[in-house]
């Protein structure tokens, strides 16, 4: 073995070998067996405990530990024991082996990876005489056809590509919203009149219709794009909004709709400051002015928050005005 | 010669400055009596219309300062007009108000006024203009509500901030929604009804009292479920979990990959 790999690092055969005391006193030898012994019969011991706890202790009992709190008897004692029956056979092994094993250094050869010259040389050789022996060369209809289903092989991969589609469409830049459709509030779904929504309210809210095509379709697509947040502001705090005229605006005076998924990674939102009129996103903190068209003001997010025009209907509930005028949620290829 | 007494010449005795000191103790001690007295007796007197009157001498001893003798509002804190009962007594009760220090956000401590004071303060302040009132106990008895329908509705309306186990959380530039452990079904009720600080209001029409109060018993259900799962982390879910099994899970495998490694004596 070479002696100039590290100039630093002293080579296993330069330090002086250091004796353990088990090695040199035999008391001290014995001592380790004991305590080897100990750690094995302690992991006996706990296995027989193990048992015992889980055929004895009521599962419904409840304990207080120091630090933990409350906790199940029945639960801490099968852990424990288990725990401590596997530890103490791995506890003892190491122990074994660090006092008692021989620990005496030794040299191991480093061989190069690769094969010798000549072992090389056989197996093209052996290649040759194969391809030589087939004929593969002589007989150029199987070598042709053989190419050719060798190159149609991966045909079937590629194809099996197709079921991850098929895409997804305009489903991306369209949400169940429309034209008169009413706000109603989530879980109890009921239309929602301007005039119980004070000031600095906050209402989660979802399309008419949503629950029972829910029902029907069984899936939550539909609910994950159109889910809004229905808010309203002093309409002399509104500095601007997404769209509308003085005539039809979006907001009905100062009550605002915006989409409530975060135009970052899509996570459903709806901490909102209703002095600041902050919208602030949990995952990555962006934050958006519903006060100043959903702008971002702080985080990732790369778009404003979609806001969604409404107004009320002949029965004086909230309605939406259409669809929403730019995609919800986050953002992807095709969308420029 | 008669000893005429003068002023000019008792000011110069040497007891002189005892006597002043004396007198001057005394008189404080009268007046003092005399304004105690008639704060107990305001005291006795609240749940009357009185009451408007003594929450108007706590209000202007304790809250005009930063809201304005009238409630209008200063730079040091916001207008009271139409905010109603129920806004003074979730502040007051759940000791937010009076503000410790000025600050970022009114946090939870033990209340400095009274039941009585805090009613007369809110009944004071209820005058300024119309606002949501106190509710009542029928408002917020919770018993045989819907405590599947209060999550539901916790889950879509409170947790995004307050955390699905009432933990809270952080907000925007050093605002946080509180953890709602210490709240009461009352002060819940108010919160949502008024909109304390930053948190929206969530009107009756659009958050019913029933669902209110679905809320509310399905809170208090939270807390008395017992938690039978050891240490909680605060409840606060994988952040904690991540933090606590990376130190103290890697830090008990590394300590056995040293003893492992360590050479025997």
């Amino acid at each position: 073995m070479s002696k100039d790999v590290s100039p630093y690092r002293p080579q296993p055969a330069e330090i002086e070998h250091e004796y353990r005391r088990a090695d040199i006193d035999a008391r001290a030898a014995k001592k380790a067996e004991r305590q080897v012994a100990l750690m094995f019969a302690s992991s006996a011991l706990f296995t027989v405990l193990f048992v015992v706890a889980f055929a004895t202790i009521d599962a419904t009992t409840v304990i207080g530990l120091p630090v933990f709190g409350d906790v199940y008897a029945f639960n801490v004692a099968i852990g424990v024991t288990m725990g401590l029956a596997i530890f103490f056979i791995g506890a003892g092994a190491i122990h074994w082996a660090k006092k008692l094993m021989p620990d005496v250094e030794v040299e191991e050869e480093r061989h190069d990876f690769g094969s010798s010259a000549e072992e090389k040389a056989e197996i093209v050789e052996t290649f040759k005489a194969g391809s030589a022996d087939s004929g593969v060369m002589q007989r150029p209809l199987i070598r042709r056809t053989l190419l050719a289903a060798l190159a149609l092989f991966p045909v079937p991969l590629v194809v099996l590509l197709r079921d991850l589609g098929p895409g997804p469409g305009d489903e991306r830049f369209r949400t169940m919203w429309s034209q008169g459709r009413r706000l109603l509030t989530d879980v109890s779904y009921q239309p929602i009149r301007p005039e119980d929504v004070p000031i600095g309210n906050l209402i989660n809210a979802v399309p008419e219709g949503l629950h029972e095509l829910e029902e029907e379709v069984k899936n939550l697509n539909e609910r994950a794009k159109s889910v809004i947040i229905v808010v309203r502001i002093d309409p002399d705090e509104i500095v601007s909004q997404q769209g509308g005229t003085s005539e039809e605006p979006w907001d009905y005076n100062g009550i605002l709709a915006y989409s409530k998924v975060c135009t970052h990674v899509g996570c459903p939102i709806s901490l909102y400051e209703q002095r600041t009129h902050h919208l602030l996103c949990p995952c990555h903190q962006s934050t958006y002015d519903l006060a100043d068209s959903g702008k971002v003001i702080f985080g990732p997010a790369a778009r404003r928050m979609p806001q969604l025009g409404i107004t009320i209907d002949q029965e004086g509930y909230l309605v939406a005005r259409g669809d929403f005028a730019e995609p919800i949620g986050p953002s992807f290829w095709e969308l420029s | 010669m008669t000893k005429e007494i003068t002023l000019r010449k008792l000011r110069g005795h040497k007891h002189a400055h005892l006597v002043v000191i004396t007198f001057s103790l005394l008189f404080v001690a009268i007046i003092w009596t005399a304004l105690s007295t008639q704060m107990q007796t305001a005291k006795a007197a609240v749940s009357t219309e009185t009451s408007v009157q003594f929450g108007k001498s706590l209000f202007a001893e304790g809250c005009s300062s930063c809201h304005g003798l009238q409630g209008e509002g200063t730079t040091d804190g916001p207008s009271l007009i139409g905010v109603g009962a129920a806004a003074v007594d979730f502040q007051v009760s759940s000791g937010r108000m009076p503000m410790a220090t000025q600050g970022i956000q009114a946090m939870r401590k033990d209340p400095v006024y009274s039941e009585e004071e805090i009613a007369a303060l809110a009944a004071y302040v209820a005058t300024f203009g119309p606002g949501p009132a106190i509710p009542t106990d029928e408002q917020i008895d919770y018993t045989g509500a819907d405590i599947g329908l209060g999550g539901e509705l916790f889950r879509v309306n409170c947790a995004q901030c307050h955390n699905f186990a009432g933990q809270g959380g952080a907000l925007t530039e050093g605002k946080y929604a509180p953890n709602i452990d210490l709240a009461t079904p009352r002060q819940i009720y108010e919160a949502m009804i008024t909109g304390p600080q930053n948190m929206p209001v969530f009107s009756e029409e659009s958050l019913t009292p029933d669902e209110k109060r679905a809320i509310i018993a399905y809170i208090m259900a939270l807390r008395e479920v017992p938690n039978a799962g050891g240490l909680d982390l605060g409840r606060y879910g994988p952040v904690t979990e991540g933090l606590f099994a990376w130190t103290f899970g890697l830090g008990i495998l590394i300590a056995l990959a040293i003893w492992i490694g360590i050479k025997a004596k």
